[in-house]
């Protein structure tokens, strides 16, 4: 990956969240507080006007500003798990050189989903970000020996399991835990947006 | 559903230049969305600041003046607000004693009030953080995001804000908020789901003769469904809620607020009360205070909240210390 693919990426993210802004903000009104779509819209747009300005040398770079900007443009819960992923993304990338190789980004987004982890306290099965975030880091390393994009297609597809089952979780952790087992037979929107991420990565590699 | 508005994304920014125009002894900082207070920053004095989603109206902008909240934070509608924002917010209430945040419990409202106390921290501000958890709708526990911050928190504001007003420590101060949050206790009924300016419609279809039973101040859907009953029943399981879980000794004091959700008139709510009170005195409380009025609002939910909370002398004393601002207003 080199900086005009992390951009493009960006890129498909924002396109992704805006094309689905509707649905995200239905399946957060069956079990939360109807924002998750038009937060992250607003986030992610910011985020590629911030790059159309910016001149980021390395990868990483792309990344940390990614993540900046959402800390600094959503709110809510999503703004600081994402941003704070996409920040913890580009520090763990190498700070010199021009491009990173599968394993590189694989290492990369591990330590983005421990930083959404401790921020968040949550644990796979609450219902959360990591349910998807969590089987596509692993698919992802596993298949990293046979380059990117065999990778991000892994990444994808485990991503989209993972959101799936959300549906029959019990929510333990943010707003739809208010609902207790009402929370069960809804698919979770943090989630399905980053399936939508590593769904992003998958159609620009 | 109709709202008066002109563009979606443009309510909250609208919403305070219209703040602005109507309470000129407020500092709105529109871009920014912060409100503060005009004579903001005191040498000496702690900051008490609040913030969260907007949508709670007059919560938290409404207590912005003497006496209660030193700057309010307001983020989008039902989002809480980005740390820049709140960091901004620190640093114009900072008089160099300190600054308390007032945090509703919220996964998002926590997150970004800790890194911007984490900002504020690195520029050499002490700020203390005071979680208000007052809804016994939700189950309190530490493997889930615990109880949602409600009608307590205008108390906690009231409270705080008049301490800090007598020169207290920011120590203090903090210690006071999460006293009153401790002793307070919120359940809530909606008749009505809420509409979002984003969403357009309502965030769940209730049935005419139904009612969501343990809902936030999110529109989000309660604990349970149920028939709709008479007022009286719905006022009984209300306070058997709050009683059963934070038990009140016999002869206790308290401040009592039965509040609107937004979408339901006062007629309806003084209604409420007065069965509430009656069954208050039942239960041996003395209702030494009380609050009846749309203060802490979920949009246009019909539906309403009561909060309880165990009052002392002090807490008392700094209930009625003298307020000036848009939305609550006494003593001076």
């Amino acid at each position: 990956m080199d900086v005009a693919l992390a951009r493009s990426w960006v890129t498909a993210i924002a396109t992704a969240v805006t094309e689905q802004a509707d649905y995200l903000t239905q399946l957060d009104s069956a079990i939360g507080d109807a924002d998750h779509g038009v937060n992250l819209n607003r986030g992610f747009t910011a985020v590629v006007a911030a790059l159309d300005t910016a001149d980021p040398r390395t990868v990483g770079d792309v990344f940390v500003k990614t993540g900046t900007t959402l800390v600094s443009k959503v709110g809510g819960a999503a703004g600081p798990l994402y941003g704070t992923a996409f920040r913890a993304i580009g520090k763990a990338l190498p700070a010199e050189g021009s491009t990173v190789d599968a394993a590189e980004l694989g290492a990369a987004l591990r330590a983005g989903l421990a930083a959404v982890q401790k921020l968040g306290a949550a644990v796979p099965g609450d219902k959360t970000i990591v349910d998807a975030y969590g089987p596509a880091v692993a698919a992802f390393e596993k298949a990293a020996d046979d380059g990117l994009p065999a990778a991000a297609r892994a990444a994808a597809e485990a991503a989209a399991e993972g959101m799936r089952a959300t549906t029959g979780l019990h929510a333990r952790k943010g707003r739809a835990s208010y609902l207790g087992p009402r929370s069960v037979g809804h698919q979770d929107p943090g989630a399905t947006s980053t399936w939508l991420i590593f769904q992003a990565l998958a159609d620009v590699t | 559903m109709k709202k008066f508005i002109n563009d979606p994304a443009a309510v909250v920014r609208e919403a305070l230049t219209g703040v602005a125009a109507a309470h000129p002894d407020l500092r709105v900082d529109i871009e920014q969305q912060i409100v503060v207070r005009a004579d903001a920053p005191r040498s000496g004095k702690v900051g008490v600041l609040s913030g969260g989603g907007s949508g709670h109206e007059p919560l938290h902008g409404g207590f912005v003046g003497l006496g209660m909240l030193d700057a309010a934070v307001p983020g989008e509608v039902f989002t809480s607000p980005v740390p820049d924002q709140i960091l901004a917010a620190t640093q114009a209430v900072d008089g160099g004693a300190g600054v308390v945040h007032i945090v509703k419990n919220y996964t998002g409202d926590v997150m970004n009030f800790q890194m911007a106390a984490e900002l504020a921290g690195d520029e050499g501000i002490d700020v203390r953080t005071v979680l208000v958890d007052d809804d016994v709708a939700v189950e309190d526990s530490t493997w889930t995001a615990g109880r949602r911050g409600t009608g307590a928190t205008l108390v906690v504001e009231k409270v705080t804000g008049a301490l800090a007003e007598t020169g207290a420590s920011a120590a203090a101060v903090a210690a006071a908020g999460s006293r009153v949050d401790e002793l307070s206790a919120s359940f809530a009924v909606a008749l009505t789901a809420c509409t979002t300016p984003a969403a357009g419609k309502p965030g769940f279809d209730l049935p005419d003769d139904e009612m969501e039973v343990g809902v936030g101040i999110h529109g989000e859907p309660g604990r349970r469904r149920e028939k709709l009953r008479p007022a009286r029943e719905i006022a009984a399981m209300t306070v058997e809620a709050i009683l059963g879980a934070k038990p009140l000794p016999s002869g206790s004091e308290a401040i009592v607020l039965v509040n609107g959700l937004g979408g339901t008139p006062l007629i309806e709510l003084y209604l409420m009360y007065g069965e509430v009170a009656t069954l208050l005195d039942k239960a041996g409380v003395r209702v030494a205070r009380n609050l009846v009025g749309n203060y802490v609002t979920s949009l246009d939910m019909a539906g309403m909240s009561v909060t309880v909370c165990r009052a002392d002398a002090e807490i008392l004393r700094l209930w009625d210390a003298p307020v000036r601002t848009p939305a609550l207003r006494w003593g001076v």
